[in-house]
């Protein structure tokens, strides 16, 4: 038996007091903390935004807002969902704060571009605040032209140009974190060492670099008609609107991998560190986020079936969408081995990790079913895409997300939250997104469409329930700000190492100190090693 | 305490490089980080301009005729002589480079200044070459005005034109920008052989924004000019 745990005396946040010891941070902690303060925030908007959205969506009349609203309303709760919460957030917070600890560094090899991406963060959401209180915006997130350049008569460019921004931010993080991991590793941390953490982060990185740049040039392509009348993708000059559509989606399908990579690594960790066992099947689970990377890259078009692309093209990308299920089953089927005759505890985070599962599982297998050519023709632009989506990039992506979050909650900042309020939290999670998303499946089968503010009344009793369902989801994602705020001054302190887990940053302190290492660490084992020994340390048999 | 000198006499120099910073252990390791990082950004550029270069490949493609009856428009000896002025700059700044690495502090400056005074040169004839497109209303537009039976797909080239070769002008600009603090940090000395990645990393970036317009010239200026 330890003694008791007590806060180290000086950590990063006591390091600096007042707004400008913040504001001018080159830490990698701090800086991950003013992320998940601003994420947070941007969280709750788009939820808001989303409420509308159910709200509308209860009776069949469009009789709570106008079609016009309506369509800002779904727009603009996909524009801060996608480039202002889901794409900053594993990698910006979880990646930021733990990347260098994991890899025994003390920072970030570029911490200045690092403030600097979180500066530019912030800019690009004051344009969108700008777009959303000049009206709104009405495009759907995907800015669709000839819509987008000629058509609306909303706010897209200051909103368009909030997209452009923020992606320079999410360009900075992943070439930071490409950097560090190549460059700033302790003597002994080999690749093959690493934290599947730090594997799936390197990946992320990979397509941030890759594929931003391509829908930054995009959006600048449709700024350039709408602002100065050119014409790139205008029809009435033989301009091709697909175009645009290949050029957005070659972003914006990897983007999904952007959000669901980094969860899949907070995912790895959290399953081995529950389970007490080594992770199984290492090098493919690493190699399978490369792959995840790679294949992500050549599939866009299943975006676009019903766009008049040809049917061989089709055919093919129908088919290199199937393979992406490969290296994400190769994922699934490691984890599941890794838990079996493993020593598991249903603590938080784990209960996030098996939420992960069952609706990665189903976001995951409903994919196939719109990869298909056939099928896709009946589901595309209905509430079975949209369920889809939101299986993989909510249920997997925040899962993951939240799950990190309760992980390394006491590292980042010392203390424990209430246990039982956030297994309610998570539960309360896995049962209300089922309860909003699965409804959506039966709807878009039978044939509901999306970005409608109305609806046929046969269709009215599902999405009842689906609207049930996002209150039960929003107090689910409510609970954790109330319980983890809590702790911060009174949470029990939780040590350095609350959940005997292996990794590096558990063996500093928590929260840590500014430099993180007093020392420069030297890593002699494999990564995942579980002992007796270390459990025992932990408290925990 | 004694672990960090035991460090810095593995590496040879008891006292670090002022340049050093904290959460680098050695030289080597920041001006490697400062390297790779310099690369994968310039790879960032790559696909930006990548999907204009796409585009351009696309509809130059569909609308031969067009692009080539465009391009004709433009004045292919101020893009000449442009391109030569950027191909200079692009030696003048490796000789800055080079005088960096060997402590010539004065040669430096002045090498980044001979790339700076270059690189406004490209940007006034850029500034000569748009100005005459307004005059002839080859902007894509409203005001465009074109006797061609390709008038439509003209306009195509000329958004690309604006747009690609617009954006390369910033790359300059910025250029030109970050090129001014360098050359003041080297007046001031910062630079030894020691330490010279902010003169190297310029290069890298001035030397690609060269390597863009080297595309650009023939895509834009030469698409058909024998007839
Ligand atoms: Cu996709």
């Amino acid at each position: 038996m330890l003694d008791t745990p007590k806060l180290p005396e000086r950590h990063y946040l006591n390091n600096g007091h007042g707004l400008k010891s913040w504001l001018l941070t080159k830490d990698h902690k701090r800086i991950a903390i003013m992320y998940l303060i601003s994420i947070s925030a941007m969280f709750l908007l788009g939820g808001l935004f989303a409420g509308a959205v159910r709200l509308e969506l209860m009776t069949p009349e469009g009789d709570l807002f106008l079609a016009d609203t309506y369509n800002k309303m779904f727009t603009m709760h996909g524009v801060v969902m996608v480039f202002f919460f889901l794409i900053p957030s594993t990698p910006a917070v979880l990646g930021n704060f733990l990347i260098p600890p994991m890899i025994g560094a003390k920072d970030l090899a570029f911490p200045r571009i690092n403030l600097l991406s979180l500066y530019i963060f912030w800019l690009g959401a004051a344009f969108f605040f700008y777009a959303l209180f000049a009206g709104g915006v009405d495009t759907g997130w995907t800015f669709y032209t000839p819509f987008s350049s000629f058509s609306s008569n909303t706010n897209v460019i200051p909103t368009a140009l909030g997209a452009f921004i923020s992606g320079f931010s999410s360009i900075l993080t992943g070439l930071n974190f490409i950097v560090t991991i190549h460059r700033m590793r302790a003597p002994g941390l080999t690749w093959f060492r690493l934290p599947l953490f730090v594997w799936a982060h390197y990946a992320t990185s990979l397509i941030q670099v890759l594929g931003t740049p391509v829908v930054a040039i995009t959006i600048i392509m449709v700024f350039v008609e709408r602002a100065f009348g050119f014409g790139i993708f205008d029809p009435t000059r033989g301009g091709d609107p697909v175009l645009f559509q290949h050029l957005f989606w070659f972003y914006s399908h990897p983007a999904v991998y952007i959000m669901i990579l980094p969860a899949m690594g907070v995912i790895s960790e959290i399953v081995s560190t529950f389970s007490r066992k080594t992770i199984f099947g290492y090098s493919f689970v690493a190699f399978s986020s490369l792959a995840i990377a790679v294949f992500g890259f050549i599939v866009w078009a299943h975006h676009m079936f019903v766009a008049g692309i040809s049917t061989y093209s089709a055919l093919v990308f129908s088919f290199l969408s199937f393979s992406v299920a490969i290296p994400s089953a190769v994922k699934t089927f490691n984890w599941a081995a890794t838990l079996y005759k493993g020593a598991i505890s249903f603590e938080t985070p784990m209960l996030y990790a098996y939420g992960f599962f069952g609706l990665f599982l189903i976001g995951g297998l409903t994919g196939l079913f719109l990869a298909t050519l056939g099928t896709d023709i009946h589901l595309h632009d209905t509430y079975f895409v949209v369920s889809h989506f939101h299986y993989i990039m909510v249920g997997g992506a925040i899962m993951g997300y939240l799950g990190g979050l309760h992980f390394w909650w006491p590292k980042l900042v010392g203390r424990m939250y209430s246990e039982f309020l956030s297994r309610v939290s998570a539960i309360l999670v896995f049962v209300g997104f089922n309860l909003t998303f699965f409804p959506q499946f039966i709807l878009g089968y039978m044939g509901m469409p999306r970005r409608y503010h109305a609806y046929p009344d046969e269709f009215q009793v599902l999405n009842i329930l689906s609207s049930a369902g996002a209150g039960v989801l929003g107090i689910g994602y409510l609970l954790p700000v109330i319980y983890f705020l809590w702790s911060l001054k009174r949470g029990e302190v939780a040590g350095p190492n609350p959940w005997g887990a292996s990794g590096l940053e558990w063996q500093i302190p928590s929260p840590p100190p500014t430099e993180n290492f007093k020392v420069q660490p030297v890593v002699h084992g494999e990564p995942y090693e579980y002992t007796p020994h270390v459990a025992r340390e932990a408290n925990l048999v | 305490m004694s672990n960090a000198v035991a460090h810095a006499e593995a590496h040879g120099h008891a006292v670090p490089h002022d340049a050093l910073q904290h959460h680098f252990e050695t030289m080597q390791q920041q001006k490697e980080a400062s390297t790779l990082g310099m690369w994968v950004f310039l790879l960032t550029e790559v696909l930006f301009f990548g999907g204009l270069f796409f585009a351009y490949l696309l509809y130059r493609v569909w609308y031969f005729d067009a692009f080539a009856e465009a391009s004709r428009t433009l004045d292919i000896s101020l893009g000449a002589f442009n391109t030569a002025v950027l191909i200079g700059s692009s030696l003048t700044m490796a000789l800055a480079v080079r005088s960096a690495q060997t402590n010539q502090r004065s040669a430096t400056v002045r090498w980044l200044i001979s790339t700076i005074v270059l690189g406004c040169v490209f940007l006034g004839v850029k500034v000569i070459e748009y100005a005459d497109k307004f005059e002839h209303h080859h902007v894509p537009g409203p005001n465009f005005v074109s006797e061609s039976v390709w008038a439509a797909q003209e306009q195509i080239f000329f958004s690309l034109y604006f747009t690609m070769t617009g954006l390369h002008a910033l790359h300059m600009i910025v250029g030109v920008g970050v090129m001014s603090v360098v050359t003041w940090m080297a007046a001031k000395g910062r630079f030894d052989e020691h330490y010279y990645t902010p003169v190297e990393m310029t290069g890298l970036y001035w030397h690609f924004v060269d390597l863009v317009w080297i595309y650009l010239f023939p895509l834009l200026y030469l698409v058909e000019r024998h007839n």
